[in-house]
Formats: structure tokens, sequence, C-alpha cells
């Protein structure tokens, strides 16, 4: 029996027997959104704790290694230091799309959280329509980075913001166009289903070469999407100062910041979900112990990571009309001959299947 | 009263925005005023100003031993280069020829200096690109160069190792094995930069073709260093007037004729390699004896004027003295490489992107203390 059902379930009958059963389903939603509210948290300190330790190799710096054991509370005293900031503000400023812009960014990366199946019934919301829903969330972000660079009245700002709108806008096609690609083998845009139809190959060796291009195409999408580098000309410290956050102080700072590190999780964690089997274990080695899910998907998806961080660490960024013609005139182009291309692989049932 | 002035050469659609004098691509307190449509870039006006030290003033104020402490807070990347050309003029106009041994070490020294330099321009370079690593890789080589000038004369930035006569100190025992090590170990560590840098598509995508300045700009402007050999200008000092040590060894002067960021990169990127060669055929053969003349407590220059060139880092650093036989000049005037190579940037930048503009002020190599005198 899976570990997270039976957890569920105990909690479901437990609470049914002392309240009545709309009170309960309250309770259990509020319950889950604590667990959700913990892990992205623990998630987003744990992944600045990552970046600090990769970038530190990377770079010869010594730093992440002197608070506490092997550096582990580095992040705890940066976000005591976040927390205690002072908010400041322009004078001139758009207060209220100011103070709206960061919670745009942060809700919506929350909430692209709850479709991502991280184990067999850990999974708060089983949609039919998952991987839309998930595509449909990621343009909302967008609104904030937006909100935030117009709110500010700063023109540093204003043009990260007009960067990001474009970035983010064109980015979102070929991240929406390579999961469809994979969607073709899967019939289902259901997360669950399609973790399902990996249990005989992973997509990604199902679908072998369409399938490793749009694999390809969607992290460089996703890593624009996240707006990291090669592709942080939104924040683009070298050129804006910070970008679309450069008035934002504290705590507002750190939302936006935290839904940076959360959209790489959940790009990762999509990658994980449509290429690599999800909670699948390898040649489904630990297939008798379905709580090792939760394991499996957190180590694919720190490998995914490390790449986009390796990614950061390495390359130069790109130039704004650079940007839009990889995007314009090699990844769509090569996307949709990639769906034609997949398309043809099913219906002449040339995938591989274990 | 009306006091704004409406600047009618302006587009409705074009915005002034200002760059500095605090921002993370200036590297210093420099002020552009920036006046873009969209991302392209219309107009650069640099405004100084905003580290001004009156140097040149204080300069005729002091002794000529004196001077040559202020001369090392103007480009501090080539403080021991710039501290060398007063050196020079000084010794030049009271006709002291200094010993080997001086002419040697600071050849040597000066050529340090100048890898020190690039390296940390070849950090903050890939920094402005968006390439963060860059800046880590430059600085653990600089360090090691700036140990050995910390043990020479005891400080690592602003170095006072030259004096007229020659310099202040013999070198310190562990002088030469120290510089061999370190040679043995940038060898290793500039095709490190290839990989990373140089050789990656982004970057030369971000440069090539950027920032592309002609034979005849670069010569209108009064271009020099690898600003000017980079568009194929001939015009590295050390080859043409050789000084102290110079004409004793053999090297290329790195010519490209480009003319854009990337040529400009890879000139510095060749004459790290020239100079490692310049230290090599040099560190061997330092002459013993003396390592400096005795010259008057207070230096009385000659009447007249002198004017010393010399190549730093950035370029060409010219000293121009005017003397009426007392103790101080009367006038002295810097002419520093880092201001006519600031005043091309809005012929490069103009019709650029915002992201170009960052790139090829990079590759100026400003040093705002240099341009602000």
């Amino acid at each position: 029996m899976n570990i997270s059902l039976t957890l569920s379930e105990k909690t479901h009958e437990l609470l049914s027997a002392i309240m009545p059963p709309s009170v309960a389903s309250i309770v259990e939603m509020i319950l889950i959104a604590v667990v959700y509210l913990t892990f992205f948290a623990i998630a987003g300190l744990f992944l600045v704790l990552l970046e600090r330790k990769v970038a530190a190799r990377f770079q010869l710096r010594l730093g992440p290694n002197r608070v506490g054991f092997q550096g582990w509370f580095q992040t705890v005293a940066d976000a005591l230091k976040l927390v205690s900031k002072e908010l400041t503000g322009t004078v001139k400023a758009d207060k209220f799309l100011y103070n709206l812009a960061p919670y745009f960014v942060i809700i919506t990366a929350l909430m692209a959280l709850a479709v991502i199946p991280f184990a067999g019934y850990f999974q708060a919301f089983d949609i039919n329509i998952g991987v839309l829903f998930i595509i449909a969330l990621s343009s909302i972000g967008v609104i904030g980075i937006l909100l935030a660079g117009w709110g500010s009245n700063n023109k540093f700002a204003m043009i990260g913001a007009m960067r990001s709108g474009v970035q983010t806008i064109s980015y979102e096609l070929s991240v929406g166009l390579s999961l469809l690609t994979m969607i073709l083998i899967t019939g289902s845009l259901q997360f669950s289903e399609i973790v399902e139809v990996q249990r005989n190959g992973w997509l990604i060796v199902q679908g072998h070469i369409p399938a490793v291009l749009a694999f390809m195409i969607y992290m460089i999408a996703g890593t624009a999407e996240t707006n990291r580098a090669p592709f942080d000309l939104v924040e683009a410290e070298s050129e804006l100062g910070a970008g679309f956050h450069t008035e934002y102080s504290g705590m507002k700072f750190a939302y936006f910041f935290l839904a940076e590190f959360i959209n790489m999780f959940i790009i990762a964690s999509i990658a994980v979900t449509v290429f690599f089997g999800a909670y699948l274990s390898p040649f489904g080695i630990t297939e008798s112990l379905p709580w090792l899910g939760l394991f499996w998907f957190l180590a694919k998806a720190l490998v995914l990571l490390f790449l986009m961080m390796w990614f950061r660490w390495t390359f130069p960024r790109l130039r704004i009309d650079q940007l839009l013609t990889l995007e314009w005139k090699y990844l769509l182009p090569l996307n949709l001959m990639n769906i034609v291309l997949m398309a043809v692989v099913v219906w002449l049932k040339l995938t591989i299947q274990f | 009263m009306e006091t704004a002035t409406v600047n009618t050469n302006f587009k409705s659609e074009e915005y002034f925005i200002n760059m500095g004098p605090q921002h993370p691509a200036t590297h210093g307190v420099l002020r552009l005023l920036l006046t873009i449509d969209g991302e392209v870039i219309k107009k650069v006006e640099p405004d100084l100003g905003y580290i001004h030290r009156s140097i040149e003033k204080m300069c005729e104020r002091n002794s000529y031993q004196q001077i040559i402490h202020l001369t090392d807070r103007l480009d501090y990347l080539s403080s021991h280069i710039n501290n060398e050309a007063v050196c020079l003029a000084v010794e030049n106009a009271l006709g002291v020829e200094i010993p080997e041994r001086a002419k040697v070490v600071r050849t040597i020294i000066g050529e340090l200096t100048r890898i020190a330099s690039h390296c940390l321009w070849w950090g903050v370079l890939g920094m402005d690109v968006g390439a963060l690593t860059t800046y880590f890789y430059g600085f653990r080589d600089r360090e090691m160069i700036n140990d050995i000038f910390e043990e020479t004369c005891g400080a690592r930035l602003t170095m006072n190792y030259s004096l007229p006569g020659g310099l202040m100190f013999d070198i310190h025992p562990n002088f030469i094995s120290r510089v061999k090590a370190f040679i043995t170990h940038f060898r290793s560590k500039l095709p490190e930069y290839d990989t990373l840098l140089t050789n990656n598509v982004i970057f030369q995508k971000r440069t090539k073709g950027v920032g592309v300045l002609s034979k005849e700009a670069a010569i209108s402007y009064g271009a020099s260093g690898p600003v000017g050999r980079a568009s194929g200008y001939s015009c590295d000092v050390r080859k043409h007037h050789p000084y102290s040590a110079l004409n004793k060894v053999t090297f290329k002067e790195i010519l490209k004729t480009e003319g854009d960021t990337f040529a400009r990169y890879q000139v510095r990127i060749e004459e790290m390699w020239e100079s490692l060669s310049i230290i090599e055929q040099l560190i061997d053969n330092i002459p013993e004896g003396n390592f400096q003349v005795a010259t008057d407590a207070v230096i009385k220059l000659p009447k007249g004027e002198f004017y010393q060139k010399v190549e730093t880092a950035r370029g060409e650093l010219g000293v121009f003295i005017i003397s009426t036989g007392t103790k101080n000049p009367y006038r002295l005037k810097f002419r520093s490489p880092g201001l006519s190579n600031l005043s091309l940037l809005n012929h490069i930048a103009v019709g650029g992107k915002v992201g170009d503009l960052v790139a090829s002020m990079a590759t100026l190599d400003l040093v705002i203390p240099d341009i602000d005198r």
C-alpha cells in the first residue's frame, strides 16, 4: 500500500469521525495547503542553498561552507536577513500595482505545484487537463513581472518588464509545443495518466528522436521562461541594475527570488514527469517500494536543476534580439516539425516500448 | 521663469536613461546619459567629474618624488606603469641613466601589472556580458601577481616601486622563483579562459561585429592601446618608442583589423601571452648591481618642456611637464588613454542595443579615476 495514500485515508477517516463532512473537507484542504506551503518554503530555501553551493564549486568560492555544518545554515541566515529588512518603495510608484506584483508571481508558482505528481498519491490536484493547466498558469507569472516593472516607476525596471513580456510570451510557445509533442504519445493531458504510460519505458525512450528533440527544446525554453541565465535579460544586473525588481526590497524582493527558484523546480518537475517517468524508478527496480517514489522524483528533478545551474554559471547572457531570433527562427519551426515527426512516429507505431 | 530646456532633437518615442554614476557596468562613478528608443541606443553622452580630485593641480604643488605617489591613484590597475612614466620623464629631463638592473625589474613588474590588469578586465568583461564565473577566475590569477607585488614593495594595488633614479627597494629574494611559478601557473590557466569565454558561442555572438571602430576613426579619436590595435592601428609605445628594458626583448605587437568588440577582446588575451614571454625573456637575466642611482633630495628639473609616454594596460599614457627650474612642475598634464577611449563610446555604441553598449564599454577597459583626474 502506498504510504501517502494510507496517510491521506487515515486523516480523512479521523476527521470524518469527529466533524461533519463539509467541515472535514475544509480542514483537509487547509492541511494540504499547509503541507504544500511548507514544501514550498523548504524547497525554496534548499534550492537557494544548492545554487550557492553549485556556484561555489564552479567559481572557487569558499563562502557557502562557513555557516553551520558545511554551510547548511546559510539560507536560514539569508532568510532571516530578508525578513528583517525594511520594505522600501518609491514615492511616485503606483502603490497598488507595486504591492500586488509579487503576489502574482508567488501565487502562480504555488498553484503550479499542486498538479505535479510527486509520488503515487502525493498530488494535490489530479485534473484531466493537468498539462494545459500548468501552461495556462505559467503565463500568469509574467503579469506579475510586468506589473512590477510598470508599478515601480523606474526606467530600468520598465525595460526589464518589457523584455520579460517579449521573452516569456515567446518562449511560452516552445514550452507548450514541446509538451504537446509528448502528449501525442500519451494521448492524455492528465499527469497521473502520463506517468502510468511510462511504466513501459520513460517517454524520452518511447519517443526516441522526436522526444529527445522535444526535451532539448523544452529545457532551453523552460530556462528562458524562468528568466535564468543565459536568458536572464529581465534582471540583467550588468545592464539594468536589477531589472524589474530594482525597486523591491526585503520580503517583497524575496517573493520574486523565491518564485524564480520554485519556477525552476516546476520546470524541472514537469520535465521529469513528461520525459523521465516522474516517480517511477528506472527499470522498475524499486517497484515494490512505492514510497521511494518521492526520492526518485526529487533525484531526477535535482539532476535537471543542476543542469540549469550549470547553464547559469557558465554562459554569458544573450542579447534581446538574439533571444527572439533563437525562439522565432529556430526553436519554433523546429518544434513544429518535431510535432509532425512525432505524429508520424506515433502513427507508424515506431515508439519503443519495453 | 522657464528653467527647463527642451531639446528639440528628440523624437517622442525616445527617452533618457541615466546609466550611472552608480551602475554595475560603468565600473566606477561614470555617468552615461543614454538616449534610447526601445532598446536601441540613439546617443551616449558621458558625464564626467564625479570623482575628480585635481591630481594635476596637486602635482604642481608637490616635489617630483611626491608626484610619484599621486600617479598610482590615477589608473590604479596600471599603477606601476604610471609611476614609471613620471620617473622616466624626470630622469630624461635630468639626463640620469639608471642601472640596468632597475630597468629590467621595472619592465618585469610593468608586464606583470599589465597581466594583472588584463585578468581583472577579463573577469569583469565576463560579468558584463552575464558570465559571472570569469570574475573569480580572473581574480584567482591576479591574486598571485598581487602577492608578488606585496612582497616586493609592500603594496598590492597602489604601488610605489619606481622613483626617479631607479627603484625604491631591491627585489625580494623570492621574487624570481615566484614570478617563475606564476608563469607556469598562468600558462596552464590561460587556455581555460578560452574554453570558458572566448570559444563560447553566445559570447562570440554578443561581441562579433558589435561596436565596430574603423582604423580611421580610431586614429581620429586618439584611441590607443588594445582599442587602437584591434582596429589595425599600430600604436604600441613599447614597439615604437621602447623604454626601460623593452628594447632588449622580442615580442609581437598584436594587431587585428576587425575593430569590433571581439577583436578588442582577442588583442588583450593575446597580449597576455606576449607579456608572459617578455617576462620569461627577462626573469633569468636580471643584471646584478645597484638598483638605483643617487639623486638629489630635492630634484630640480631644468627649464623646459618634457614629454614621456609609456604603454599602460589601457594604452598610451603621456606625461607632459613644463618646468621653470624650480623643485616642482609649473604645469603637469597626463594624457590618459581612458579619456580618448571613452570619447569614442558614442561613435561605436549608436545603433546598438543596451546589451551591446555594456559589452563594448567593457572592451574599452575604462578606469574612471584615470579619466577623471
